[in-house]
C-alpha cells in the first residue's frame, strides 16, 4: 500500500518519500492518461519514472513534454513499445521511431510553439484555463482558435493544461518535497510539475527539511506529492567543445 | 563574391547594440556570437533556460546539464541567469529581448517569414521560433537570397506554411541587407562585389526605393 503523501491523517510531518520509480507510481497509472513531463531535448527529463512507465506498460498515453526524446532514451522508450498515443511537443526531430509512428497515422502529434506550450502549463497549473498570445496569429496554430483584439493587436486564446500526472526530475529535494534544479535543466520542470493532479519528482539527491536555503527554491514543495532518489544516467544529446589552445 | 556564412554572420553580428539581450537562432545566427564588436557587450538568450549563454565547454568539461537551444553543450559566464521555460518565454513574449537573428526558408516583401515546415517533409516543429518573432523587439533573418536552384526566397508572398505574419524587420542574405518597409523592400547595403542589378535579379519581391 503506498503512502498517500499530501493527505496524511494522522496530521505528522509529510511523508513524500518513495523507494523507487515504480513505486512512487503506483496506484496513479492509468491507460489513456494525460501526463506532462519536464525536460528539453534529454536535459532535465525525468528518465527514471518513464522507465518505470515503460515497465508499468500503460497505454494509450498523451503526453505534454517539449520534445519526445531519441529512440532509445527519454519518451522515445515509450514509442518503442507503442504506448503513446498523442504528443503535444514543440519540436520532435531526432527520433526516426517516432516519425515511422507519426507518418503512419498510430501516433497523433499536436504541435504546440514553446512558450505556448510551457505557458499552457503554467496557466494550467496557476487554475488558469485559457490566455490569449500573439504567438502563432497568422499561422496553422491559430486555425480554429478564437481570435480577439487588444489595444489594436490581434491575439489568440490558447488553454490551459490540466494533466492526470505531473512527472520531473530536479537535482535536490527536501523531505517535504521543496524542490531545486541545476542549470538549464530546470527548463519544463517547473511549468510541467504545476499543472498535474498530482506530480512525482525524481531527483539526484534528497536532503533534510532545513538544509536547502528557503530563498533558493525554485519550486515549493505544494506542488510535489511524491518523491524518488536515483542514479540518472543525463545523457548528452550534442557534444559540443573547445580545444585548450583556442581559449 | 557573395558573402558566405561565415560573412553574413559577420555582418549579422554590426546589428547588435551595447546592453541589449539578443536570441540567436540555430545555424548561421549561431555564428554571429563570433563576431560580436569590440566594446558591445550584450547578453545571449538561450530560449530553454538562460540568459548569459558562455562558449562550448573545454573537452572533458562538459555538463549535461548546459546546453542551450539546440541541445549543444555550452558554459556559463559571471552574470549568466537560469530560469524555467514559462519565465523564458515571459521574457521573449513580453517584448524584453531586444533581437531575434534567425534563419529563413522564405521572407515576404511584407515582413512573413517562414522557416519551419515544408509540407509533405520531415516535420520536426517549430520550437521556439513562432514566440519568438511574435514577442521579440526586432526580427533579423540570415539566409541565403536563393535555393539551390537559383530561385528566389525574398518572396512577394511565402509559398510555405508561415512561422510569423509580417514580423521581419531586416535580411541579410548572401548578396546584401534589405529592409521591410511599406510597399515592399528596401536594399540597405549590398555584398562585397555583387551589384545592385545582380540582388534586383535574385529577388522576386517588390523593391522599394
Amino acid at each position: 500500500m503506498p503512502r498517500v503523501a499530501h493527505t496524511d491523517p494522522e496530521g505528522e510531518r509529510m511523508k513524500k518519500i518513495y523507494g523507487s520509480a515504480a513505486e512512487a507510481l503506483d496506484g496513479l497509472l492509468f491507460d489513456g492518461m494525460f501526463i506532462a513531463a519536464g525536460g528539453f531535448g534529454l536535459c532535465g527529463i525525468p528518465e527514471l519514472l518513464l522507465d518505470a512507465i515503460k515497465d508499468a506498460g500503460t497505454k494509450d498515453l498523451t503526453f505534454a513534454s517539449n520534445n519526445a526524446g531519441v529512440d532509445e532514451f527519454g519518451i522515445g522508450i515509450l514509442l518503442q513499445t507503442k504506448q503513446v498515443k498523442k504528443m503535444i511537443s514543440s519540436y520532435v526531430g531526432e527520433n526516426a521511431e517516432f516519425m515511422r509512428q507519426y507518418l503512419s497515422g498510430e501516433l497523433e502529434l499536436e504541435f504546440n510553439p514553446q512558450g505556448t506550450l510551457a505557458e499552457r502549463m503554467r496557466a494550467g497549473g496557476a487554475g488558469i484555463p485559457g490566455f490569449y498570445t500573439k504567438t502563432g496569429v497568422g499561422t496553422v496554430i491559430a486555425e480554429g482558435k478564437e481570435h480577439k483584439d487588444f489595444n489594436g493587436q490581434t491575439y489568440i486564446l490558447e488553454e490551459g493544461i490540466f494533466a492526470d500526472l505531473a512527472i520531473v526530475k530536479a537535482w535536490k529535494a527536501d523531505t517535504t518535497g521543496n524542490l531545486i534544479f541545476r542549470k538549464t535543466a530546470r527548463n519544463f520542470n517547473v511549468p510541467a510539475a504545476t499543472c498535474g493532479k498530482i506530480c512525482v519528482a525524481e531527483v539526484e539527491e534528497i536532503v533534510p527539511a532545513g538544509t536547502l536555503d528557503p530563498d533558493a527554491i525554485h519550486l515549493p514543495g505544494i506542488y510535489v506529492h511524491r518523491i524518488i532518489e536515483g542514479a540518472h544516467e543525463k545523457r548528452i544529446e550534442q557534444r559540443t567543445t573547445r580545444k585548450k589552445e583556442s581559449a | 563574391m557573395p558573402w558566405d556564412r561565415n560573412q553574413m554572420a559577420a555582418r549579422a553580428a554590426q546589428e547588435l547594440q551595447d546592453g541589449w539581450y539578443v536570441n540567436l537562432g540555430i545555424g548561421i545566427p549561431t555564428l554571429v556570437a563570433n563576431y560580436i564588436p569590440e566594446g558591445v557587450e550584450v547578453t545571449l538568450q538561450s530560449e530553454n533556460g538562460m540568459l548569459g549563454m558562455g562558449p562550448f565547454p573545454f573537452e572533458g568539461e562538459e555538463d549535461a546539464d548546459l546546453i542551450n537551444a539546440g541541445k549543444q553543450t555550452i558554459t556559463e559566464l559571471p552574470h549568466t541567469a537560469y530560469f524555467d521555460s514559462a519565465q523564458s518565454f515571459a521574457m521573449i513574449r513580453g517584448g524584453k529581448i531586444a533581437m531575434a537573428i534567425l534563419g529563413a526558408m522564405e521572407v515576404a516583401e511584407n515582413g512573413d517569414l517562414a522557416n519551419w515546415m515544408i509540407p509533405g517533409k520531415l516535420v520536426k516543429g517549430m520550437g521556439g521560433a513562432m514566440d519568438l518573432v511574435a514577442g521579440v523587439g526586432r526580427v533579423v533573418v540570415v539566409m541565403d537570397h536563393t535555393n539551390k536552384h537559383g530561385e528566389s526566397k525574398v518572396l512577394k508572398a511565402c509559398t510555405l506554411p508561415l512561422t510569423g505574419k509580417s514580423v521581419v524587420d531586416r535580411i541579410i542574405s548572401n548578396l546584401g541587407v534589405l529592409d521591410v518597409v511599406e510597399g515592399g523592400l528596401k536594399i540597405v547595403e549590398l555584398a562585397d562585389g555583387v551589384t545592385e542589378e545582380e540582388l534586383r535579379a535574385a529577388t522576386e519581391a517588390t523593391i522599394v526605393d
